[in-house]
């Protein structure tokens, strides 16, 4: 029973990161209808961006001195990644996406890919391919609940997911540019029609779903303590099917998505075998578009002629 | 007569590539030897990939899957069939091919059979979510062999013997079999099948209205697409000692569909440039290779921006040379 709650707890917070990446991928679809394959990649760099941030703002330091990093900085270390990540969001879609978005589907599918393998290899030669261990930029204290171990981190995981989340659901449902949004995944040719400048709704839709990946960059990170270039391959796929799970184009979906993705994922690894971890996702995948391909909270879209 | 004509066509193409292998085996290293055999390699994944990428327009970005499951077929079919056949041809060259082209055969049908299951639930999904389930079974497919004890785990298979996999591939072979398949897939899609895999492609809804099977199609597409992946593996499995699962990562699969866009999505002579160029490239950048896959990233990026068609089109370039009107000459298209 204990392990069985540990794993619960690893797995939601697991999940709670998935959740945050899962944002990004089903905002974009919701809007474009693109898989951004490079989504992956954007969290990657927002955690390597935390990780040069933390150590430019001298986390060696107070870990040589045993002193915790001040919590303040943590924060700082936190907005400049997202916002590094929005950037680079912004530009992909500036670059790579902009000028393929009226072309049939396959070709901005494989641009798509193609930025995301550039992103992989540009990292791998500008970050060393070989892991890093993540800066304690909040340093662990354990307690035992009930015979679990819990761990601060997991709960500031669970609470800055949770805000963001949270912010996000404001953002989408009472601002002028949240409503825009709406409107454009709704139908993008009518929302022009009304005056919405589709180009900047899209381009802050990057950004905000950028800067989440990087929040969850952090948290991963965190969690798991080491990163290096190719962290966003699989982490990326896991959120994309948290995404679809939840059904694509929903934020609710997303959030509960990612949380299921989570939990499957940590109870294999946990009761059948670490080897699998990631074969589960991928199951999922398959047998959620088989039986329910709008996922669980998605609407079902008929096909038009 | 047509009988006897192609009967000799056939025998004196093999007798060519013979020829070939004579002259190239005494005229290159071993070096380009390699550069050679990879290319023709190359050649068939890419015009097997073209047939479901670009002729039928669904995109996977898994076939290295199906090619491992044809490397590790070939390779053990071949081990275990090797005493027997041997024991009833004897030793020698006969013997040999015989369990060589038993074992391709073989490898081809485990890839072929592994297509159908996976195309079978999959093929009913709309193009980006056919591409991530693609990419999501190459994946399972790695991570099962990277398990299975009796082929090696993650060290690979190595056959029984100490010295590794005999090493049965070489220029005649891989090139009978190239054009064997080339000729194949040619026909193929020049036929009546063929022209319904295209409408499939270019609108599935008036495609189904003028009641083509397309699931049907296209599950037959992506299987004979995932053997000719499976022939491409169990060559290139006994070109060196083993298989490993580590060579057909994603990256491998990345490579087959920089083949087929580089040449054109929807066009053999296409792809079989794209199969030339990927291999040829990979060398020249074996200095370079932390660049080479941010230059294949840029490129793919780049082909799609400027010339989403790549270099043909869907056009072939026998069709230029004899002057016949190609089929299409738009690029692929897909409905909303």
């Amino acid at each position: 029973m204990t392990q069985f709650l540990q794993q619960i707890i690893n797995g939601l917070s697991l999940g709670s990161i998935y959740a945050l990446i899962a944002l990004g991928y089903t905002m974009v679809y919701g809007i474009l209808k693109l898989i951004n394959f490079a989504h992956g990649e954007v969290f990657m760099v927002g955690a390597y961006t935390g990780f040069y941030a933390a150590g430019a703002l001298g986390v060696a330091g107070f870990e040589a001195r045993n002193q915790g990093f001040p919590l303040y900085l943590a924060i700082l270390v936190l907005l400049l990644a997202m916002a590094a990540a929005a950037l680079l969001g912004m530009t992909i879609e500036f670059l790579a996406y902009r000028p393929v978005r009226s072309a049939p589907r396959l070709t901005p599918l494989i641009t798509a890919i193609g930025v995301s393998l550039f992103l992989q290899n540009a990292g791998m030669l500008l970050f060393s391919p070989n892991p890093q261990r993540y800066p304690a930029i909040l340093s662990e204290v354990r307690f035992e609940l009930f015979g679990v171990i819990v761990t601060n981190i997991k709960l500031t995981i669970f609470a800055v997911a949770l805000c963001l989340m949270l912010g996000l659901h404001l953002f989408v449902q009472k601002t002028w540019t949240g409503r825009a949004m709406r409107a454009l995944s709704f139908n993008i040719d009518a929302a022009k029609l009304m005056g919405i400048d589709t180009n900047r709704v899209i381009r802050s839709t990057f950004a905000i779903g950028s800067g989440l990946a990087a929040a969850g960059g952090i948290l991963f990170g965190l969690d798991q303590i080491t990163i290096n270039p190719l962290m966003g391959v699989m982490t990326g796929l896991k959120a994309f099917v948290a995404a679809v799970l939840g059904g694509i184009g929903s934020i609710p979906g997303a959030v509960v998505g990612g949380l299921l993705i989570g939990l499957a994922e940590q109870l294999t690894a946990g009761y059948l075998s670490p080897e699998y971890r990631d074969a589960i996702t991928f199951v999922i995948l398959i047998l959620i578009l088989l039986l329910k391909p709008e996922g669980l909270l998605g609407i079902v879209r008929v096909e038009k002629v | 007569m047509r009988a006897v004509i192609r009967t000799a066509v056939a025998a004196s193409v093999l007798l060519v590539i013979y020829g070939l292998q004579v002259g190239v085996e005494a005229g290159f290293t071993e070096y380009v030897q390699r550069i050679i055999l990879l290319a023709g390699i190359n050649v068939i994944l890419a015009v097997g990939l073209n047939l479901i990428n670009g002729t039928t327009g669904q995109f996977s970005i898994g076939h290295a899957g199906f090619m491992a499951v044809g490397a590790y077929g070939a390779a053990f079919v071949g081990v275990k069939l090797s005493a027997p056949v041997h024991d009833a041809l004897g030793p020698g060259a006969l013997a040999n091919a015989v369990i060589f082209n038993l074992a391709l055969l073989a490898g081809a049908l485990f890839a072929g059979l592994s297509g159908l299951i996976v195309g079978m639930p999959s093929l009913r999904l709309r193009g980006d979510y056919l591409a991530v389930v693609t990419l999501g079974f190459g994946e399972i497919i790695r991570i099962l062999f990277n398990n299975a004890s009796f082929l090696g785990s993650a060290t690979g298979y190595f056959g029984d013997d100490p010295s590794g996999l005999p090493a049965y591939t070489n220029f005649f072979w891989v090139f009978a079999w190239t054009t064997v398949i080339v000729v194949l897939i040619h026909n193929l899609t020049f036929s009546q099948t063929g022209r319904s895999l295209t409408a499939i492609r270019e609108d599935e809804i008036a495609a189904e209205a003028m009641a083509t099977p397309t699931t049907r199609l296209k599950v037959t597409a992506f299987a004979i697409s995932a053997a000719t992946a499976g022939i491409a593996g169990g060559l290139f499995a006994h070109m060196q000692a083993g298989v490993r699962p580590e060579d057909f990562r994603f990256e491998r699969s990345i490579d087959m569909v920089v083949m087929i866009i580089v040449g054109g999505l929807g066009s053999i002579s296409g792809a079989i440039l794209g199969g030339i160029f990927v291999a040829v490239s990979l060398e020249l950048m074996r200095d370079l290779q932390q660049y080479r896959l941010v230059l294949y990233a840029l490129l793919l990026i780049v082909i799609m921006i400027v010339r989403p068609e790549g270099l043909l089109g869907t056009r072939e370039l026998h069709h230029r040379f004899w002057r016949k009107k190609p089929a299409k000459a738009a690029g692929p298209t897909e409905s909303a």
